[in-house]
């Protein structure tokens, strides 16, 4: 059971991966953009941050990168939700410092596949 | 015999009423006591613009905006004063809340329907459509008031014509 | 575990299709088309389509997030300045809006969808990506996900030498080789060769290599995948050895280290927690359901307001709480007002967060407006005609579940306006009118009332056809009936005017079921029309509950509220500017206009504390149809009120168009201006 921070603006999809993860046994917060995630991942350490990659205000690769600068989120887990087709924003991302990624669209059990990937 | 008489009286115990009983004058009223919600001391109304005399204005009863009418003026009463005794009893009646300013409260009685006698024609002062009729209690007469058809009734002017039914 | 993704699908719906409405307002606006300033609108029209992209194919609409796959790229490019925003780029994306939005509701609806208008707009964007230079991203779009057939059991050897660097991306090598346990048998070998002394050992980095092989029925690709997120982290090799009869010694060597990595994650346990948890999740996922049904989007400020409200609740309850602890003995007079002034205080806060919770229901009416725009532009175009569409009172506020059932009736108010009212440009030049028609869409505050006009300045009604299409339909026509009368006939089921069905007007729907629409919301509709000059339908709503922006004013000893909206100017009158024409009142002189001066006194017959006109003020406030000054004896403050019906417990009132309580718990009522300008 761990403690995860679910950030995404759109809300049916952070409701989809708050309750999965939820279901499993962890426990979630949520954010709806990267400043929100940021205030967030400052007040209560996470242990697994996913996170989305367009975002209003903070986008998920300027979180990433914030986050690293953080001493408690220097070997924190964060995973990007993102699209087929961005190669570019996948290395962009894991340049920033992401752990992975988790492909869109993904349904509940791909996302309990990868984050046990990275819960270990 | 004794059989039907005891039925009788079930009967007519069945069919007993309370009365709250107010004064306007020197005449004791009385209105059925379900329609009454509550009795509030007369407070400053908001005159409300054009509109006939004995409607006095509206007050904020918790949030809802509830219409005052002066029974004493539109009874033409000769003296309407305001004072600590002034009440004001907030009725219930065909789902709406309204208050009539009367002289005091005075009692709730019970009485059953055999007691209520048809009034005589009482002239022009109170119409017969809202007159249930006269009661006897411990030598009091009460001039029994039939609520709704009151409150309804278009010379009160409480309710849009179009509504009033 | 099985996670029913179907129960957030509602959510999914309602945030694509507001999603939808701000690509399409956003590309209504010209604004957008001027590349010096319309970047900020791009970005959010992108995000809105990559938002929905993105959750399609999650919630099980694939088919949409493929199709909204292409117009992301085209908005990516013009994001990125690769190519304008042409006003061909505009329509086709708003054809594109309309598209995803069809292909929605249908999925919603689970009604029949329009594939070929699908692909014909699919085909477009197509072209549109591919008449430039650079990839082909519809093709990238379709790029296929082969899964090879079921492997089977092969070896792998796998060299894994990570950089330093590769624990700063929160990745751990030995979560990795968990991972490639779950594929098969895994034999692993440790290299700690480049490990340094203690002293010299940085903490954060990986000095180890491992040398791995796995045998199961593992794919290359399921192997590459458990580096997927590591391969610009590490030197990796992998090679198949395949080799059915390996030697055994490597065999036994293999299982050992195999079972040693075991045991932590056993399959027993975590599926009897799953089947523990079942009965719980069944009730949560119930209550989740419920919450779906019908969610809200409540504006900060209002959330702010309840919050600010509590707050004063708080201090109310510790103010009665210090009085209560007061002993008996030393109770006196001065506690018993304390404890007064408390509770009248109590009284105050609690009311106000009642008023501000039923606030939360409301909205403001251009939630249903900002539909039009995009509505009339459509129609106009279809049926050649020429459309200026003004939008008034779009912040008026109602009641959401008013709201969404009011959304068809308008929008069918709309359609009968341009399709039946609105002549085609010709005809107006010949009427001496002006080539494009002006549709006029209006909410207000009226009468206790919320209005909303829809007029046009089209051809009107003709009595003469109805009455006849209502004799020919065995229709229920008074004698002599009054103009009203017949224009309500249009109402009547089964009734229809055009005089061929028209795909615009004529889905089945008619004015029957408007005005029932209508009725089934408390509602009242009204049809006033004159011939040549055009049609104004009314419709009526009653109050449930309503904020307003009031400007308090005194009259005597009476307070009333006057609409912000309504007021231009508040002016000190000089005597000079005040004219009296014989028969028809005064009249203020407001910089050459001349505008009618309505003294509130003499409307409502109150004694006034301002005998000359110098000691006043006039309100000047405008209607729909006219100006005029109100004379007040001062303007008190500005504050928002809630708006109270008069009717729930009395009648309509001349003049005013309803009440609200102030702040020391008086009422006051709300002037209704636009009987007021009418009043002289």
């Amino acid at each position: 059971m761990a403690k995860i921070l679910a950030v995404d603006d759109s809300a049916s999809l952070r409701q989809m991966v708050s309750f999965t993860l939820k279901e499993a046994g962890h426990e979630v917060v949520e954010a709806a953009d990267g400043v929100e995630a940021l205030e967030l991942a400052r007040s209560a350490p996470a242990d697994l941050v996913i996170s989305d990659v367009n975002m209003p205000r903070m986008d998920g690769i300027s979180l990433v990168r914030e986050l690293r600068g953080l001493p408690e989120y220097k070997f924190t887990p964060i995973l990007l939700l993102t699209t087929e087709t961005s190669d570019a924003k996948k290395q962009e991302g894991k340049a920033a410092g992401a752990t992975g990624w988790l492909v869109k669209p993904f349904d509940p059990e791909a996302l309990l596949t990868t984050i046990k990937r990275v819960l270990g | 015999m004794n059989a039907a008489r005891q039925r009788d009286e079930a009967q007519s115990a069945e069919r007993r009423r309370e009365l709250l009983l107010f004064r306007l004058g020197d005449e004791t009223y009385g209105i059925d006591i379900l329609s009454v919600q509550e009795i509030r001391r007369y407070e400053a109304v908001t005159r409300l613009v054009n509109t006939p005399e004995h409607i006095k204005g509206v007050i904020n009863l918790r949030g809802t905006i509830v219409p005052i009418v002066d029974l004493r003026i539109k009874f033409n009463l000769p003296d309407v004063t305001y004072n600590e005794f002034t009440v004001v009893v907030i009725l219930n009646v065909v789902k709406r809340v309204i208050g009539i300013v009367v002289d005091a409260v005075s009692d709730v009685v019970s009485i059953t329907e055999d007691d209520l006698k048809p009034a005589p024609d009482f002239g022009a002062q109170i119409d017969d459509d809202y007159l249930a009729g006269l009661a006897t209690v411990e030598d009091r007469m009460i001039i029994v008031l039939d609520i709704e058809s009151l409150i309804t009734t278009p010379e009160l002017g409480l309710i849009d014509e179009a509504s009033a039914q | 575990m099985g996670i029913d993704v179907s129960q957030f699908v509602q959510a999914f719906l309602e945030e694509s299709f507001e999603g939808l409405d701000l690509m399409e307002s956003e590309l209504l606006d010209d604004e957008i088309l001027d590349s010096s300033c319309n970047g900020e609108r791009i970005n959010t029209i992108f995000r809105a389509a990559h938002s929905i992209k993105g959750s399609a194919g999650t919630f099980g609409f694939g088919f949409v997030g493929e199709f909204t796959h292409g117009v992301e790229t085209l908005l990516d490019r013009i994001r990125s300045g690769q190519r304008p925003l042409t006003e061909d780029a505009r329509a086709l994306l708003l054809e594109a809006v309309d598209r995803i939005r069809d292909m929605l509701i249908a999925a919603r609806d689970k009604s029949p969808l329009d594939n070929e208008a699908i692909e014909r707009t699919r085909k477009a964007i197509d072209a549109m990506l591919e008449s430039e230079p650079g990839d082909a991203p519809a093709a990238a779009a379709r790029e296929s996900r082969e899964k090879s057939a079921a492997p089977a059991e092969s070896r792998w050897r796998i060299r894994f030498s990570p950089h330093r660097s590769l624990f700063a991306t929160g990745n751990d090598p030995l979560r990795i080789l968990g991972f490639l346990r779950d594929l098969g048998t895994l034999a692993i070998e440790c290299d700690d060769s480049a490990l340094p002394k203690l002293a010299e050992l940085e903490p954060e980095s990986c000095y180890l290599r491992w040398t791995l092989e796995l045998e199961g029925p593992a794919t290359e690709a399921q192997v590459r995948e458990a580096f997927e997120w590591v391969e610009d982290q590490c030197d990796l090799e992998i090679t198949r050895i395949d080799a059915p009869a390996a030697d055994t010694s490597r065999d036994s060597e293999a299982a050992a280290d195999a079972s040693s990595l075991e045991g932590a994650a056993d399959e027993p346990a975590s599926t009897d927690a799953a089947r523990a948890g079942r009965a719980d999740q069944d009730r949560r996922r119930a209550a989740d359901r419920r919450n779906d049904a019908g969610s809200i989007r409540v504006a900060v400020e209002k959330i702010d307001q309840l919050v600010n409200l509590v707050g004063e609740l708080v201090i109310s309850q510790a103010m009665l709480e210090t009085i209560a602890r007061t002993d008996f003995e030393d109770f006196d007079a001065v506690h018993l007002e304390r404890l007064r002034q408390g509770l009248a205080q109590l009284e105050r806060n609690t009311r106000e967060l009642q008023e501000a919770v039923l606030g939360v229901r409301m909205i403001p009416i251009n939630f249903v407006f900002s539909r039009l725009p995009r509505l009339v532009r459509d129609l106009a175009s279809t049926l050649g005609k020429e459309v200026n569409l003004v939008l008034e009172g779009e912040d008026t506020e109602l009641d959401k579940g008013v709201i969404e059932k009011l959304a068809d009736p308008l929008t069918h108010m709309v359609r009968n306006a341009i399709d039946h009212g609105i002549e085609k440009p010709d005809a107006r030049v010949r009427a001496g009118k002006p080539r494009a028609g002006t549709l006029k869409i209006r909410a207000a505050h009226q009468g206790g009332n919320i209005v909303i006009e829809v007029s046009d300045d089209g051809a009107g009604l003709n009595r003469e056809r109805i009455l006849a299409k209502a004799a020919e339909r065995g229709l229920n026509v008074p004698e002599n009936p009054s103009d009203r009368e017949v224009w309500q006939l249009i109402c009547t089921p089964g009734f229809s005017t055009a005089e061929k069905i028209t795909d615009i007007s004529g889905r089945g729907v008619g004015m029957d079921v408007v005005r029932q629409n209508i009725e089934a919301i408390k509602g009242r509709l009204e049809i006033d029309s004159t011939p040549g000059h055009g049609t104004r339908m009314t419709i009526r709503l009653p109050l449930t509950l309503a904020i307003l922006d009031g400007m308090s004013v005194r009259v005597g000893d009476e307070i009333f509220i006057v609409p912000l909206t309504a007021i231009l100017e508040s002016l000190q009158p000089k005597a000079d500017q005040v004219y009296t024409i014989s028969g028809r009142g005064r009249v203020l002189n407001l910089r050459g206009d001349y505008v009618p001066l309505v003294s509130l006194s003499d409307v409502f017959h109150l004694p006034s504390s301002r005998e000359q006109i110098e000691d006043g003020i006039c309100v000047v406030v405008e209607s729909a149809e006219d100006r005029a000054a109100l004379f007040v004896d001062e303007l008190i403050a500005q504050h928002q009120v809630v708006i109270k019906s008069l009717e729930t417990n009395y009648r309509r009132v001349p003049g005013i168009s309803g009440a609200t309580i102030l702040g020391d718990g008086r009422v006051a009522l709300i002037l209704d201006v636009d009987m007021l300008t009418q009043m002289h």
